[in-house]
């Protein structure tokens, strides 16, 4: 109870000059977040650098709620590179392993199939009707690097939205409370 | 200063960190392994070779594939991502890569590996140009870690062609 008591006594005593240096506090660390994960979009070169599984369909290799960092490079896609993309009439994107490609001569212009390493059959019956084959363009990335379980806490917070509100609103608490 | 909510996040951060810093070792001593993975893949039988009613060559094979990839596995191996392709040139595409077999290696006792199989996924072309065609046969492997970075490499057999006629 004392620390509830605290809590309160420290929110009455807030001064308006107090309240501005932590209002600019609070907004330093929202930009230089901001900043972080848009540097990262300019080294990798995809917009999204990090994204987090969220199917079972690349088990035991990737699991859901695991994170793999993405690069996008000019460099052409290859058979065995595990890649993200983007289907039309879809939001959510997907991480798959090549298996085919077929690439133009002078144009660049490439045809790619995906597959699920879990799943028995190729994508075709994913993409969007009458695709055959993933562009370039559908590319988001390439995944490089994996780190596992991170993930959790985003699914956790897409989820049950109520456990965010909770976690902005105690720190948000403890930014107001703080006497540094 | 030194509240509860103060040395928690310590704690955290610190855990947090170390943590971060043991993944990154972890997957940095990958790179001192040694590897030296062999293959060898032979064509057993043709078993099909046809033009597809829609134009396109489709051939259906037989492989025999020996490989040892045990090299390959560290501690800090999950898997390694095993598959076959064959990779050729046409007039149309500089390259075409189709995955003809694949394997999920789960650890180092089942890496040395032979296996009879005909192609699990269908070897169609775009076009017809299989016919008497000369072709690669490359044996690919993606290292996926328990963390970091994942890696990726590949032995090229040389020297594989396809009949003069559909079959």
């Amino acid at each position: 109870m004392g620390w509830i008591g605290e809590t309160v006594d420290s929110i009455k005593s807030i001064k308006i000059r107090q309240l501005l240096t932590q209002a600019i506090t609070l907004g330093m660390i929202v930009t230089s977040a901001l900043i972080i994960w848009k540097c990262l979009m300019c080294v990798t070169g995809t917009e999204s650098p990090v994204v987090v599984v969220l199917s079972g369909s690349m088990e035991p290799g990737f699991k859901r709620g695991d994170i793999l960092f993405l690069h996008m490079t000019k460099e052409p896609i290859r058979a065995g590179e595990i890649v993200v993309f983007n289907v039309d009439g879809r939001d959510i994107p997907i991480v798959h392993r090549a298996i085919k490609v077929h690439e133009r001569e002078n144009t660049g212009h490439v045809d790619v199939l995906t597959k699920g390493d879990n799943n028995d059959v190729d994508d075709i019956g994913l993409y969007a009707d009458g695709q055959f084959w993933l562009h370039r363009h559908h590319i988001m990335g390439r995944a490089v690097g994996f780190l596992p379980y991170v993930g959790w806490v985003t699914i956790i917070m897409s989820e049950k939205p109520i456990i965010k509100y909770i976690l902005i609103g105690a720190l948000g608490l403890l930014v107001i409370t703080s006497k540094d | 200063m030194h509240s509860f909510g103060y040395r928690a996040n310590a704690l955290f951060t610190f855990s947090v960190t170390a943590l971060a810093f043991i993944c990154a070792i972890a997957s940095l001593s990958d790179n001192f392994s040694d590897q030296n993975p062999s293959a060898e893949i032979q064509i057993l039988n043709i078993n099909r070779f046809k033009k597809q009613s829609y134009e396109n060559d489709e051939v259906s094979l037989t492989l025999d594939i020996t490989a040892d990839l045990q090299s390959l596995f560290t501690w800090n191996t999950k898997q390694v991502f095993a598959f076959v392709a064959a990779e050729y040139e046409t007039p149309k595409n500089s390259l075409n890569q189709v995955s003809l077999w694949d394997a999920i290696i789960p650890d180092k006792e089942h890496a040395k590996f032979r296996i009879q199989t005909s192609n699990k996924y269908r070897f169609i072309d775009q076009g017809h140009n299989l016919r008497g065609k000369e072709f690669n046969l490359t044996l690919h492997w993606h290292v996926m870690p328990k963390t970091g970075k994942m890696f990726a490499d590949k032995i090229v057999m040389p020297g594989y062609s396809l009949p003069d006629a559909y079959k």
